[in-house]
């Protein structure tokens, strides 16, 4: 009897504390996004006229896939081609996002509103941040 | 079950008011600023002076000056932005985007943004600017300075000029682009009074100025239908 006492108070108390080891990172790329890139890019990826480029089904995105951490980290203030169209607007970088932060906002835009990437891991984006000019 | 009949006849009322209801009475937006009360010569009641926008003189993307001549007699909707503007603009200037583009046809309202970075923003920039928001008629959406002949002073006229609108904007190193501001529109009617002040980023401040923005022009018509009459 009371070891069954035990076993459940044992049960109770890791049901109380395991939630606490996994972070709240649940949709974290998602909630980046809102917070520092659509305000220009638009909720859906969509882009300003021809002065924002979009996100959203954009060949810039799969062509300079190994750049796009240093891009969101160091921000751009160059012409650049997307989709055909030429753009002309400086975007700000972000130098306060981690790199499993860019990673999960990376992988946010590279699958939703049509991309469809293969996700990468903290890992890549690491590598890739640290070949940053 | 019968004893709910009685609903009925209410029901029916509810139909006939809701018919009666708001819409009879026009609604009137409100005049904003602060209002001058001056005594008349003559010892009659005081004339109440509403507060109007200054006297500007601006240059346009086509190299055109613009004064409060050219808004005479048409309601406009009125911001402040800068071309490099990494922070609100793009999302402001996207919103001003939708009320135009709902209104583009429409003679009896115009569209002025203005540079707050007169430095930068020379014609042909503000000229591509617009092209790229694809804005090919400058008489409908007007992107001004107040530089635009290398007027020294530029940038304190446009400052004292968006106070004028209700818009803060002011030099800032700490934000983005180099200047603080924040993304009002200002609804103006065919007079220069200030008719409503709008937060472009939030969504529900652009529903309430393309709501209120029909209730507007409904007055600058029937004043001219009056003048037309007399």
């Amino acid at each position: 009897m009371r070891a069954w006492l035990r076993l459940l108070l044992g049960g109770a108390a890791l049901a109380v504390t395991l939630p606490g080891c996994f972070s709240s990172n649940k949709n974290q790329g998602e909630r980046l996004y809102v917070q520092h890139c659509s305000g220009c890019h638009g909720e859906q990826g969509q882009g300003l006229a021809r002065l924002i480029p979009p996100l959203a089904g954009a060949d810039y995105l799969a062509k300079h896939r190994a750049e796009l951490p240093c891009l969101l980290r160091n921000g751009q203030n160059e012409p650049i081609v997307v989709n055909g169209i030429g753009y002309n607007h400086i975007m700000p970088g972000n130098k306060a996002l981690s790199p499993a932060q860019l990673t999960n906002l990376l992988n946010y835009i590279e699958s939703h509103w049509g991309n469809q990437s293969v996700p990468r891991t903290i890992r890549e984006v690491q590598q890739q941040l640290e070949a940053c000019k | 079950m019968f004893k709910r009949l009685f609903l009925l006849p209410l029901l029916a009322a509810s139909f006939f008011t809701a018919c009666t209801g708001p819409g009879a009475e026009t609604a009137r937006l409100p005049i904003l600023g602060e209002r001058d009360v001056r005594p008349r010569a003559d010892g009659g009641p005081a004339d109440t002076v509403f507060a109007k926008v200054p006297a500007f003189k601006l240059t346009n993307q086509n190299g055109e000056v613009i004064t409060n001549q050219t808004f005479a007699g048409r309601a406009y909707v009125a911001d402040f932005f800068f071309s490099t503007c990494p922070g609100i603009c793009p999302k402001m200037q996207g919103e001003l985007l939708k009320v135009y583009n709902q209104f583009a046809k429409d003679q009896r309202v115009t569209f002025l943004s203005h540079t707050i970075d007169p430095a930068h923003d020379t014609i042909p920039v503000l000229m591509d600017y617009a092209q790229r928001l694809g804005v090919t008629d400058a008489s409908r959406w007007q992107f001004a300075t107040t530089g635009g002949h290398g007027e020294p002073s530029a940038k304190d006229t446009v400052f004292q000029l968006a106070r004028a609108y209700f818009t803060a904007a002011e030099p800032d190193k700490d934000s983005p682009g180099g200047f603080a501001h924040n993304g009002t529109f200002a609804l103006v009617d065919d007079q220069g009074h200030i008719r409503g002040l709008y937060d472009s980023l939030n969504a529900k401040e652009v529903e309430r100025l393309l709501a209120e923005l029909p209730i507007l022009l409904a007055e600058i018509d029937s004043r001219k239908q009056a003048v037309a009459r007399k």
